[in-house]
């Protein structure tokens, strides 16, 4: 589903990927772990499209040259990303964003689009699965959201697009555990042997929930080992410090 | 290209910006007695209109421009300009519509407003107005069944020349600032309504003005009475081809609440807004003022500015009647070299007036935008209040907002709030929204119009979806 060879990512001068590789099979959930400034949340925002660095090698999704699509055209091809930082969008209504978000999908995917009722039902059947308070979804697009209700909002969306690979950059920092119980919910209730999973973490106790198929550790913009779910336990135990 | 540029290649340009080619009648080039005299003439109007305008002129003479606003511009040569353009086929008044120049239909049609019986809009009475003259006025019948006068101005100073002499001029009297007294000297045509005492106006009523002769200045001059317990809702629509050249639209705009009457007057200007250099482009220097002069009674303006070179007015409210209100509501955009100075002013005589202000510009491109408003609570206009709002947003860093407001309190039992937010649409907003499949365009369109949202859902709900793409174009091109 998707292929990462060699790629580097410099953002001015600076060089923060370095020859990464990876290959994600469908079903597939991988892992990747790493330290503050390892290149995990460049990784990911190379991925969604985000502008702003120098890229050299190649990155595949469905054997198609990821680089030649724009950020949305990305989204509608169904790559998600769970963002580290969800994004507040004063005056726009979380229900509309969501409806707005989930039509322009469905349209480029060639599907009928959702409306109003057919949408409401929807959002209030997610919405319910995740817990998630649906009188936020008559709010403002995360504002005045708690850190961990905005990475529900990020999970709900996931569920909502039913993407093919889904990004999750750091989605439990910040969550105590019954949000982590949640989150992970909501990932394994959309695995399947087609939908892939590309998870960044700092920390091994997300993967208590969500089983991972593969484990990398990414040191210095590079993956330097490669593993089982052992790997995150034999990490969490050394520190990175000591990794090497 | 693919077609989603293509798309944006198409909305790029400015929609309503043909010209229509189509016979003139003119006024000699120029400002002078005998043109004023020459357009009066030509509308066979009353001595006392005349009178009106001679005295206007002659103090014009004694008036200088005002410099004072933020968007400069080059010297305008008065006496380079045309003060009266007409299509020549209305100078034998055609009776009907049927006997209206197919060109003049065709334009509207393409203008997406239709003047023919079979495709009129729903439950909108329209008034167009083509350069200096009044066109064509639909579902004027059934208005005039329950009593509404909706007409030209022109015809109102024939048909109705008492309730005209009594009001015009009462809220911008000869005696006003430059542009409004050049407008009372050389006004050509423009709406008339009076909606009588207790009738609640049962559809919206529309003036839509286009600019088409060069050269030539459009000085419409509206006046709209809404006599006791009275209600009328009233959008004004604009455009104009698109010219090198700088056209000047200085209107005059007079609105008159009695007692518990209540008008809503709504704006979209679209006017051409120049090319992407800044070439071109009108300057819609306007005037506009209503005054709630009885008990209760309530003026509301909504303004959506999108198009103009230079925009610069300032709707406002003279609250002299006990517990009137008065609100503004206002939405500018400016992008590419688009300047704008706009705001309102409150003017609180009577006692328990209440005014409210909720303003949201958008600035992009090389644009600049300011706010400037007034509240001004006088000695006697004793436990009244005020609530000013006033966004900005910034998109892109070449732009510039400014508030500026003017905040005067005179009794101890009144007061003030206002409130100021600068904002800016972040490169992470956008990657955000197309993260979720959104395009650039759609994604700024979404984030503006939530911003604008308290704005846009006081328009009526006709025009509201309108506006809401009329935003999101006026923005096209100015993200990636």
């Amino acid at each position: 589903m998707l292929k990462i060879n060699n790629l580097n990512a410099n953002i001015e001068d600076k060089s923060i990927l370095k020859d990464f590789s990876l290959n994600i099979n469908p079903g597939e959930v991988h892992a990747i772990m790493g330290p503050n400034g390892s290149g995990k949340s460049t990784l990911s925002n190379i991925l969604s499209g985000k502008k702003g660095y120098e890229i050299s090698g190649e990155v595949l999704f469905e054997n198609k040259n990821l680089f030649e699509l724009e950020t949305e055209e990305r989204a509608h091809k169904g790559i998600f990303l769970a963002f580290q930082y969800p994004l507040e969008i004063p005056g726009v209504n979380t229900n509309i964003f969501l409806k707005t978000s989930l039509n322009a999908i469905r349209k480029a995917r060639g599907e009928k689009e959702l409306d109003a009722i057919e949408f409401l039902k929807l959002v209030k059947e997610k919405a319910k699965e995740l817990k998630f308070d649906e009188e936020k979804l008559n709010r403002q697009l995360n504002v005045g959201f708690s850190g961990g209700e905005k990475k529900k909002n990020e999970i709900l969306q996931m569920s909502m697009l039913s993407p093919k690979l889904s990004i999750l950059d750091e989605t439990d920092s910040g969550l105590d555990i019954d949000a982590l119980k949640v989150v992970s919910d909501g990932v394994n209730t959309l695995r399947n042997k087609d939908n892939s999973f590309l998870i960044i973490t700092h920390y091994q106790r997300l993967l208590d929930y969500i089983k991972p198929d593969f484990v990398h550790v990414l040191m210095n913009g590079k993956i330097i080992k490669s593993g089982g779910p052992e790997l995150a336990l034999e990490l969490e135990k050394k520190g990175y410090e000591n990794f090497n | 290209m693919n077609t989603r540029e293509k798309d944006i290649e198409n909305l790029k340009d400015y929609k309503y910006g043909f010209s229509t080619d189509i016979e003139n009648i003119r006024a000699p080039k120029g400002l002078n007695e005998d043109v004023i005299k020459f357009i009066s003439n030509i509308k066979k109007e009353p001595k006392w209109m005349l009178d009106f305008r001679l005295k206007s002129f002659k103090r014009l003479q004694n008036l200088k421009e005002p410099d004072w606003q933020k968007p400069k511009y080059p010297k305008i040569d008065y006496q380079d300009l045309y003060y009266y353009s007409a299509p020549k086929s209305m100078s034998d008044k055609p009776k009907s519509l049927d006997e209206l120049d197919p060109k003049l239909l065709e334009t509207y049609k393409k203008l997406g407003i239709p003047l023919q019986e079979q495709a009129r809009l729903n439950g909108i009475a329209i008034d167009a107005v083509f350069d200096s003259v009044s066109v064509a006025t639909t579902f004027k019948d059934e208005l005039t069944k329950q009593g509404i006068i909706f007409c030209s101005m022109s015809e109102a100073i024939q048909k109705h020349p008492d309730l005209v002499k009594k009001y015009l001029g009462t809220v911008i009297p000869t005696t006003d600032h430059f542009f409004a007294t050049l407008n009372s000297a050389v006004f050509t045509d423009g709406s008339f309504v009076y909606i009588p005492e207790g009738v609640r106006c049962p559809m919206e009523l529309s003036t839509y003005f286009r600019i088409n002769a060069s050269q030539t200045g459009q000085f419409e001059r509206t006046l709209i009475i809404a006599d006791k317990g009275s209600y009328v809702s009233y959008l004004e629509g604009c455009t104009a081809p698109m010219r090198d050249e700088n056209q000047l639209h200085a209107a005059n705009v007079e609105l008159i609440a009695l007692d518990d009457a209540e008008i809503k007057y709504s704006t979209v200007q679209n006017w051409y807004p120049g090319d992407e250099n800044g070439k071109g482009g009108i300057y819609n220097f306007v005037t506009k003022r209503g005054l709630c002069k009885g008990r209760n009674s309530k003026i509301s303006w909504t303004q959506v500015e999108t198009g103009s070179a230079i925009t610069w007015k300032y709707p406002s409210c003279i609250l002299k009647g006990d517990n009137s209100i008065g609100e503004f509501y206002s939405i500018a955009i400016t992008n590419n070299h688009q300047k704008a100075d706009t705001g309102t002013k409150m003017i609180h005589l009577g006692k328990n007036t209440k005014s409210k202000i909720i303003s949201k510009g958008i600035s992009a491109g090389f644009s600049d935008m300011t706010y400037r408003g007034l509240v001004d609570i006088n000695p006697k206009a004793k436990n009244s209040s005020n609530y000013t709002q006033c966004d900005s947003l910034l998109m892109g860093n070449k732009c510039g907002a400014h508030t500026v407001p003017y905040i005067k309190n005179k009794n101890f039992n009144s007061n003030i709030a206002h409130e100021a937010t600068t904002s800016k649409i972040s490169e992470e907003q956008l990657h955000y929204c197309q993260q979720r499949g959104l395009n650039s365009e759609e994604a700024v369109g979404l984030i503006v119009n939530g911003f604008c949202k308290e704005v846009l859902q006081q328009l009526p709900m006709e025009f509201a979806v309108e506006a809401q793409k009329l935003v999101g174009i006026s923005l096209e091109g100015s993200v990636g």
